[in-house]
């Protein structure tokens, strides 16, 4: 996995709360048996019109947030499905980062596994930033993983949590799998015992 | 893992599992946690199978690991196709994905529940009717309705792809360690009302971010009341509180619903276990980090009439009117649900017309909701203008309504009576609503384009769906006579 240590991009706005998976992308883009060809499927349903073409009000779509790396949005960012087609169509667009005052559980962690970062900032800073935004369309910020901060270029600096293993795993890529593996022996040791104290498991 | 008689401090149901699943714990480092069952589906499958053979690394419990076809397969009533892998799935890229299923089912050698097979279903309706499913244990599947196998006292919870291929490499999983909140519910359930309600209700009581970051216990003697349907109804919808795990805890009605399964213990086994799923509940004196009181009383019939599930009212109830809500972002978001559901504010409920009817999905589609839904249709008629689908959720479901003779009461009332399958749940195998059309639907999610793109959600209980069916708008089904 690419690792992810400093990210300075141009913001799009999604002023809108709930935004759930199906919205990240609808299940008939979810028909594929590959991780990649999800970017036409970003936000389907709310970029495109009925007749195929792009809608000029939906920010996807607008000259000034092109090429965005940060995504900024509103309370339960990701809710619903687990599917992390959501995760992956939103980076395979060119988003590395989106920020918002809360994340559901599930898509907060698949953004983890594919080098993503999902930033938790209180709900007066993201209204801070949705008027920044406003007022500088073409805004950029600078995320600093390392110092866990968000500097909003000539404004203000925030800083945010973060799990500190989540942290060490994106800062140096890290294949959790192989992690995970690497206590063979633990886990091994883990099903002796399960076998004797439930055995009709 | 950790005897459970070696406690000293009170633990809760979610704790005893917890800890009896830790493989590794470091301080600063998430928890490796033993994962007892992992089911998978063919839509978030394919990626994690293809992730092993990329990295050539092998499955590590096949034994462990069920697969199965829900989400893409057709659920056209099987007239003369004789089978249902002979009735043409909607496109190419389905068939593909069925097809890769069954070749990565048969080349990794896991459990699987094929097409043709009986068994066959919605994942989260065929492993409990199997056993598979079990009290105590920690269960998976690339599916954030896995929540629904926590009715049996089980850890389950919904997991992303590399996820899926992770515990297929090593069964176990990297987590960190959720907090706590227990759901109590008092009292007796009113007439008319179902595990759904109850659901929906607590839903729009806490929010649909209110249980993030916790494994919620649902307790009291409204739930403990339930039958493993109901509660597995009131699980299954904890995810759209946001709770990544909803639990109720092992009792007779558990028990009883186990003994026999295929997959539940046998003999000397079953002994053993059922003492240990005893073992299970919560402590008395057991601390929550969270506690919500609700009454059963103050629950009725509920409709959703919004794009959340917590955008939810009672049958007797209105439209809510976005002029009256304080805070800003509330209001452009109820403005914004009641454009996309065409309705006007202060508009009644029982005034709602509906074109579709959905009674199907991994929510209400076992056989309780089926009862409770033909209970409503017998002797009536469908609506002019309505088409209402029923949908079992597994083969075995299926089977069963049709030897209690509900497949006749649906079709003499007008109902389309299907093929199990996730069906109009979600838009991807063929069923859908079209543009502005709008359902009542027992499934779970009122999200924009859910059921279709355009479509309009309303999320109600079997009963309440089936009376919409038949009256054509919502109508309050405590007062039809049975
Ligand atoms: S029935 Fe619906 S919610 Fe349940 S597994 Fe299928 S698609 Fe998901």
């Amino acid at each position: 996995m690419e690792p992810f240590v400093n990210l300075n991009g141009v913001v799009m706005p999604l002023n809108r709360a709930n935004v759930d998976t199906d919205q990240i992308i609808p299940a008939k883009y979810l028909k594929g048996i590959k991780r990649t060809g999800m970017a036409e499927g970003l936000f389907a349903n709310w970029r495109y019109k009925p007749d195929g073409s792009p809608d000029p009000d939906f920010p996807l779509n607008q000259a000034r947030y092109q090429n965005a790396t940060i995504l900024v949005a509103r309370d339960n960012f990701g809710c619903g499905s687990s599917r992390e087609h959501a995760p992956w169509a939103l980076n395979e667009y060119g988003f590395r980062s989106i920020i918002a005052p809360s994340f559901a559980d599930i898509f907060y962690n698949n953004c983890f596994n594919n080098g993503m970062l999902p930033i938790t900032l209180p709900k007066e800073a993201v209204d801070e930033l949705f008027e920044e935004i406003e007022a500088e369309p073409r805004l950029r910020i600078q995320i600093d993983l390392p110092n866990q901060t968000i500097n909003v270029a000539g404004g203000k600096t925030y800083s945010f949590q973060l799990d500190p293993f989540k942290k060490e795993c994106l800062l140096n890529g890290l294949d959790n799998i192989g992690w995970t593996l690497s206590f063979d022996d633990k886990i091994a040791a883990f099903e002796a015992v399960r076998r004797e104290a439930t055995p009709w498991l | 893992m950790s005897d459970p008689s070696n406690a000293v401090q009170p633990r809760t149901l979610f704790e005893k599992i917890w800890e009896s699943h830790v493989v590794r714990e470091e301080p600063g480092q998430a928890t490796l946690i033993y994962i007892d069952r992992h089911l998978t589906h063919e839509v978030t499958s394919p990626q994690a199978f293809e992730g092993l053979r990329v990295t050539g690394r092998r499955i590590r419990r096949a034994d462990l690991t069920f697969g199965l076809i829900d989400h893409s397969i057709p659920t056209t009533p099987l007239g003369n196709y004789g089978k249902r892998s002979n009735v043409p799935v909607i496109d190419k890229e389905s068939a593909l994905q069925i097809a890769t299923m069954e070749q990565n089912a048969a080349e990794f050698g896991i459990n699987f529940f094929g097409v043709d097979d009986t068994r066959n279903g919605i994942v989260h309706v065929t492993a409990p009717e199997q056993g598979i499913t079990l009290p105590g244990t920690t269960i998976v599947c690339g599916d954030s309705h896995t929540s629904t196998h926590g009715a049996f006292g089980a850890l389950a919870f919904g997991i992303g792809t590399s996820e899926v291929e992770h515990v297929l490499a090593s069964q176990c999983l990297l987590q960190t360690k959720p907090k706590t909140m227990e759901v109590r519910v008092e009292g007796t359930l009113p007439p008319g009302c179902t595990a759904k309600d109850i659901v929906l209700y607590i839903i729009g009581q806490i929010g649909t971010d209110g249980g993030t970051g916790y494994a919620i216990e649902f307790t009291g003697s409204t739930i403990r009341a339930l039958s493993m349907e109901g509660r597995m109804t009131v699980c299954n919808m904890t995810i759209e509180a946001g709770a990544r795990a909803g639990l109720i805890a092992p009792d007779d009605t558990t028990i009883n619903y186990l003994k026999g399964r295929p997959y539940a213990p046998q003999g000397a086994n079953w002994e053993a276990a059922a003492a240990y799923w005893r073992t299970l509940p919560s402590d008395s004196g057991a601390v929550y980090d969270n506690v919500v009181l609700l009454e059963a009383a103050d629950i009725a019939p509920m409709v959703t009439w919004g794009t959340t599930p917590g955008m939810v009212a009672p049958v007797t109830g209105n439209v809510p009117d976005p002029e009256s809500l304080e805070d800003a972002n509330l209001r452009n978001a109820t403005y914004r649900a009641l454009q996309y559901m065409g309705l006007t504010p202060n508009t009644k409920i029982q005034d709602i017309k509906l074109a579709r009817i959905f009674i199907g999905s991994c929510t209400n589609s076992r056989i309780e909701d089926l009862r409770l839904a033909a209970r409503v249709a017998k002797g009536r008629k469908v609506a002019e203008g309505v088409w209402a689908m029923v949908v079992p959720g597994s083969g075995l479901v299926q089977q069963q309504a049709i030897d209690e003779g509900l497949d006749v009461i649906f079709k003499e009332a007008g109902f389309d009576w299907r093929e199990p399958g996730c069906s109009m749940c979600l838009a991807m195998n063929g069923d859908k609503l079209e543009e502005g059309e709008r359902c009542a639907s027992t499934s779970n999610r009122n999200f924009e384009g859910r059921q279709g793109k355009g479509g309009r959600t309303h999320l109600v209980s079997p009963s309440m769906a089936a009376a919409a069916a038949i009256a054509g708008h919502f109508v309050d089904v405590r007062e039809w006579e049975f």
